[in-house]
């Protein structure tokens, strides 16, 4: 286990070579010294992986320990019980995670050597890659929660860096300032609940068996709901998701990385690493995130239903599972685990989800960037008929939308039945809605689908470009995820992760199961019906009966104008601007009246002193009349 | 110790002189830590170290005695580090370069000097040497307005020294009359009694008053914006690096040690000024089109930030006081050397006007953001620590109104992010549309050197703070025991109690 430091050093070394001396190396090193560390990164974490759930004796009550290789007192704060520690805390999810970072990173890595060719900063590229998937893991395997809040906020800095990547393009810009604000106010929240979390639990660490919580107990539902607010802003729920479907101006495997399969589950991981708290003593608390998940769970999935660029739809298409995930946690009610207690069956659900929702999701998003670097363009109107020319790609990007959909074999079947099962032993109508949501998401999967693959060619398009597979760098990656997508489904992942940590044997259950698959199946019909053909006239048909609607989802509820006018109105011009006029014209008027006063008045008053003798004669005499004045009268 | 250089070195002012100077006070404050550290690790437990002390002027009791804690350490360190590179940042000035860095010497001269005084008075006169030169150095090397904002400052500043001299023989004759010693007065040694609590209550706010000025203290920090936009690159160096710590320094040191029952009592007034000053400056910021005017206004959320940590009245916030006068110390000075550097090449300092350095200045553009992003407080550089470690401190007093204060002071977080990113947006990234900018040169040896040393010190304090917060702590833990030793007393005229 000792060999878990290189994962965090090796990647940080990289950045720091290529970031420092990034000029002097070609692309290809450049690539090359990235991709290795993050090969050797990937090796060390199935290592520890294998290590820590095959290897590692279980307690005497069944449960895998917690471990803690390393953690240093980094900070003192000299304050009762608390310091800012830095180390490594192994236990099931963050060694999950691990896997999960590691994977998708390396395929990112793999993939930009053929998406990024010839780009103008390569080396930067893959040094903010390296940045990124630092920060990432040291998040996943924080030992405290103010450890996790600075990785928290390390990613957040390399996410906008990455998302600025294009730095000459106003959109790019705008996106990655917006993104880091965002995620910047809702980490405020973070931060205030990591305060008052410290306050009275006299302890950031994530040790959750101490007296402090007791004494705690009152604020600790606060504290956890401040944390989950911002937990909301990096995991884009509503209404802090504002940031995500624009930070798609990053290059498109950033986005697979990024803004899909990592950087975005950090707040659905914030909430499985506290969730010993959050059972113990936020449950009503819990409802909330459980409403909030389901709400932007639906929201995200009809906007994505109308949107044109296909990256929107997979950014939208990511808000909502995550979401899902969202729902998956809230929905607890105890903590235990065994076939009877479907109370925590969402944690686990959860988890499983996020596992095989990062690698079908990272799938779709490599596969939407060769879609993109075959056509050079974000927008469907583009597409259409690439399946002739796309083989790999086609298969691969279908797999991974059957996956999304909930179709049996493919991964996300299974996880997202555990979901389903979950909420509806939390509540059959939270069940329906993640049912009906459900069947959105097979929905719009198949609409775009069937939009890029099939569908109307854009032949005047294609005869100056004919579109092409893409290079062995790009379509690899694509593979191994495919077949991660294949296989994961049948992974007895209740056996490495639950809610108390106890061995648990994932069974279906067929009544849900079966009608999820049935509504999946009609949804899919259903796109099939009114996208499938050479031209769309029912799908334009729909959209002109319900014009005001679909234009109202397609400006996506314009919730961004709210915030703009929120933003520059009311924020710029209503308190920056009379602020910095009050301190130009006020404060500082007021003293230079006072420097002016005085001058004015020595202006006036050196007339006194005027060296001539009579007149001092004459004042000095009035002075001594008016004294005797004065003392004879008292 | 630090006295014999100084002195060789006034009378020539030529820049291999500078050089070996400002790098011979860099390795001396090295040594310096280095001795404090080991004295420390070995068992030295008296507050003050290294101390001397030289009769200077009998009658009134004022002696010219040095001596170092944890604090002064620190200090002297961040002063050391900024004349080094504020050496190498105005390497081309050109005009009358020799009086220039006599001047310039002399300022340092005063900084130094006050933060290894232990003695009231002499700390006073040095404190005067640093405010001099800076006239003279705005008004004449610097740019824009530059009569006029260094009437300004100057006036502003002596207008507080007046505050602060009459609060200093308040104090001294209030505690007996015997003794200039800090020390002495605070541990009511070498004659001193303890001054009474009315008369605390005078003094204590003409004192803070007098440093706030310096510490750009809402509403006295006008002088701030004015006279860093006018003064010359080294100039706001050390003027935003150094000078404005002195402040904060005092504060602490003078106002609150000597006077802990006053502090308890109207240190929720200044706390609010501090607490507006965090915001307040913060806001300013966003909507200014000068870079140095954001600069400067940034440093006024941020030195707010350090009095207010000062106020809230423990060891963790105190250290982290410290902490944030290091970091800040060296990311202003670095933003300021970066502006100075743009402002050398394309001859304006308006965002609207400058756009797309990216690809014209790579070298400056990248230290741009690596500078802006400390200041927002990206974890790996100074600014974060110090910030979380003020947050930590500020919230373990668990009343109502320092709470609201503490997260009023946390929202400036977010607002420093937006005006960083609007500037660096603007200013750097996109594409450069003034033709006359596109032949401008990246830096030259000189300041890249200058700006490679301030990012590596940020970048250390940021990666390493243990040992740095262990330090100033073993300065700070004595004096705010004594502070809450003398007094328990809760404030009995704040109405928000």
């Amino acid at each position: 286990m000792e060999s878990t430091i290189f994962i965090l050093l090796l990647p940080f070394l990289s950045f720091l070579l290529l970031g420092v001396f990034g000029k002097w190396f070609s692309h290809k090193a450049a690539g090359l010294i990235g991709t290795a560390s993050l090969l050797a990164v990937a090796v060390l974490s199935y290592m520890t992986a294998y290590d820590y759930f095959f290897c590692t004796a279980r307690t005497a009550e069944g449960v895998l320990p917690t471990l803690m290789p390393y953690n240093v007192h980094w900070l003192p704060f000299f304050a009762e019980g608390l310091s800012f520690d830095m180390g490594i805390m192994l236990d099931p999810i963050s060694v999950m995670m691990l896997i999960v970072i590691s994977t998708v990173s390396l395929m990112v890595h793999i993939y930009s050597f053929g998406y990024m060719h010839g780009e103008r900063g390569f080396q930067r590229y893959y040094a903010f890659l390296s940045l990124f998937t630092m920060s990432m893991l040291g998040l996943v395997v924080a030992t405290n929660i103010f450890q996790m809040y600075m990785f928290w906020e390390l990613v957040g800095v390399s996410s906008y860096l990455l998302i600025g990547f294009y730095y000459t393009s106003p959109a790019a810009i705008a996106a990655s300032k917006k993104a880091f604000i965002v995620t910047r106010f809702a980490d405020l929240f973070f931060l205030i609940g990591i305060l008052i979390y410290g306050y009275y639990c006299r302890s950031f660490g994530f040790e959750f068996d101490q007296a402090g919580f007791a004494q705690g107990a009152a604020m600790l539902p606060l504290a956890l709901f401040l944390m989950f607010i911002g937990g909301a802003g990096k995991s884009a729920m509503f209404p802090l998701h504002i940031w995500l479907p624009d930070a798609m101006e990053g290059p498109t495997p950033v986005s697979a990385l990024i803004h899909a399969a990592t950087m975005v589950v950090a707040g659905v991981f914030q909430i499985a690493r506290l969730f010993p708290l959050w059972i113990e003593y936020a449950p009503g608390t819990l409802h909330i995130v459980a409403w909030v998940g389901a709400f932007t769970a639906f929201y995200a999935a009809a906007v994505a239903c109308c949107q044109s660029d296909i990256k929107r739809v997979l950014a939208f298409s990511t808000i909502s599972q995550i979401a899902f995930m969202m729902v998956a946690l809230g929905v607890c009610t105890e903590y235990t685990t065994g076939h009877h207690h479907v109370g925590s069956l969402g944690y686990m659900a959860s988890m499983f989800h996020l596992f095989t929702h990062a690698m079908f999701k990272a799938l779709l998003f490599l596969g939407a960037g060769c879609i993109i670097h075959a056509v050079h363009s974000n927008e469907m109107s583009a597409m259409g008929g690439l399946r002739k020319y796309m083989p790999i790609t086609h298969i691969t990007f279908l797999i991974a939308c059957l996956a999304i959909s909930g179709i049996p074999p493919f991964s996300g079947f299974f996880s997202k039945d555990e979901i389903l099962t979950a909420a509806f032993a939390y509540m059959p109508a939270m069940g329906w809605i993640m049912t009906a949501i459900a069947a959105m998401t097979a929905f719009y999967m198949f609409r775009l689908y069937y939009g890029i693959f099939w569908g109307t060619e854009n032949k005047e398009l294609h005869a100056h470009h004919t579109p092409h597979e893409a290079p062995l760098t790009m379509t690899l990656p694509l593979v191994f995820l495919a077949l991660v997508t294949c296989g994961a489904g049948f992974l007895p992942f209740g056996h490495f992760v639950s809610a108390d940590g106890q061995l648990y044997d994932i069974h279906l259950d067929w009544d849900i199961a079966g009608t999820s698959i049935v509504i999946a199946v009609a949804s899919i019909f259903l796109a099939t019906y009114i996208y499938m053909g050479e031209r769309q006239p029912k799908a334009d048909a729909l959209a002109e009966k319900f014009k005001g609607l679909h234009q109202w989802a397609y400006k996506r509820f314009y919730l961004d104008e709210v915030y703009q006018y929120i933003t520059h109105r009311i924020i710029f011009a209503h308190i920056s601007k009379p602020i910095a006029w009050f301190d130009r014209h006020i404060i500082d008027g007021f003293f230079d009246f006072l420097a002016n006063g005085t001058h004015a008045l020595s202006f006036r008053i050196r007339g006194f002193q005027s060296g001539s003798v009579q007149k001092y004669a004459f004042v000095f005499l009035l002075g001594t009349l008016a004294l005797l004045t004065i003392m004879v009268l008292a | 110790m630090l006295l014999g250089l100084w002195l060789a070195r006034d009378v020539k002012g030529v820049r291999a002189v500078m050089v070996a100077g400002s790098t011979a006070l860099l390795v001396l404050a090295g040594y310096l830590t280095v001795t404090f550290l080991g004295d420390r690790a070995a068992g030295a437990t008296d507050e003050m170290l290294y101390t001397a002390s030289l009769n200077w002027f009998e009658p009134l009791h004022i002696k010219y005695s040095v001596g170092v804690d944890g604090i002064s350490v620190a200090m002297l360190l961040l002063s050391a580090i900024i004349v080094f590179t504020g050496t190498f940042a105005s390497w081309q000035l050109k005009p009358l370069t020799k009086e220039y860095f006599l001047w310039f010497t002399l300022l340092s001269l005063g900084v130094f000097g006050f933060f290894i005084s232990v003695d009231m008075f002499a700390m006073f006169m040095f404190y005067e040497i640093a405010l001099i030169p800076m006239y003279l150095l705005i008004g004449v090397w610097g740019s824009g307005k530059k009569e006029y904002a260094a009437m300004k400052l100057t006036l502003m500043l002596m207008g507080g020294s007046a505050f602060l001299m009459c609060g200093i023989f308040g104090i001294f004759y209030g505690a007996g009359g015997q003794t200039m010693n800090i020390v002495e007065i605070a541990n009511h040694t070498g004659g001193a009694h303890a001054i009474d609590f009315a008369q605390q209550c005078i003094w204590f706010p003409l004192t803070f008053i007098g440093f706030g000025v310096l510490g750009a203290l809402f509403p006295f920090h006008t002088w701030s914006p004015d006279g860093h936009a006018s003064a010359p690159t080294a100039v706001s160096m050390l003027h935003a690096g150094v000078l404005m710590k002195l402040g904060g320094y005092g504060c602490f040191r003078i106002a609150m040690y000597l006077m802990p029952e006053a502090t308890h009592e109207l240190g929720w007034i200044f706390l609010i000024l501090t607490g507006i000053s965090v915001v307040y400056g913060a806001f300013s910021a966003c909507v200014q089109t000068d870079l140095k005017y954001i600069n400067a206004y940034s440093s006024v959320s941020h030195c707010g930030l350090v009095l207010f940590a000062i106020l809230m009245l423990n060891q963790t916030s105190c250290t982290g006081a410290v902490l944030q006068m290091l970091s800040h110390g060296l990311m202003t000075a670095l933003f300021f050397a970066l502006i100075g550097m743009i402002y050398g090449r394309t001859h304006t300092r308006d965002i609207r006007e400058l756009n797309g350095l990216m690809r014209i200045m790579p070298f400056l553009s990248v230290g741009y953001i690596l500078a802006g992003l400390a200041n927002l407080g990206l974890p790996g550089f100074s600014g974060f620590i110090a910030e979380m470690t003020i947050f930590v401190g500020s919230f373990q007093n668990a009343d109502t109104f320092h709470r609201v204060l503490t997260i009023a002071a946390c929202c400036s977080i977010v607002i420093t992010a937006v005006y960083i990113l609007r500037v660096v947006g603007k200013i750097l990234y996109g594409t450069c549309t003034n033709e006359h900018h596109l032949q401008l040169t990246d830096a030259t040896w000189d300041e890249r050197f200058s700006v490679i040393c301030l990012i590596l010190a940020v970048a250390a304090l940021g990666m390493a703070p243990l040992w740095v917060s262990d330090m100033i702590n073993t300065g700070v833990a004595p004096i705010v025991d004594h502070i809450h030793a003398t007094s328990h007393t809760v404030s009995t005229c704040n109405p928000f109690n």
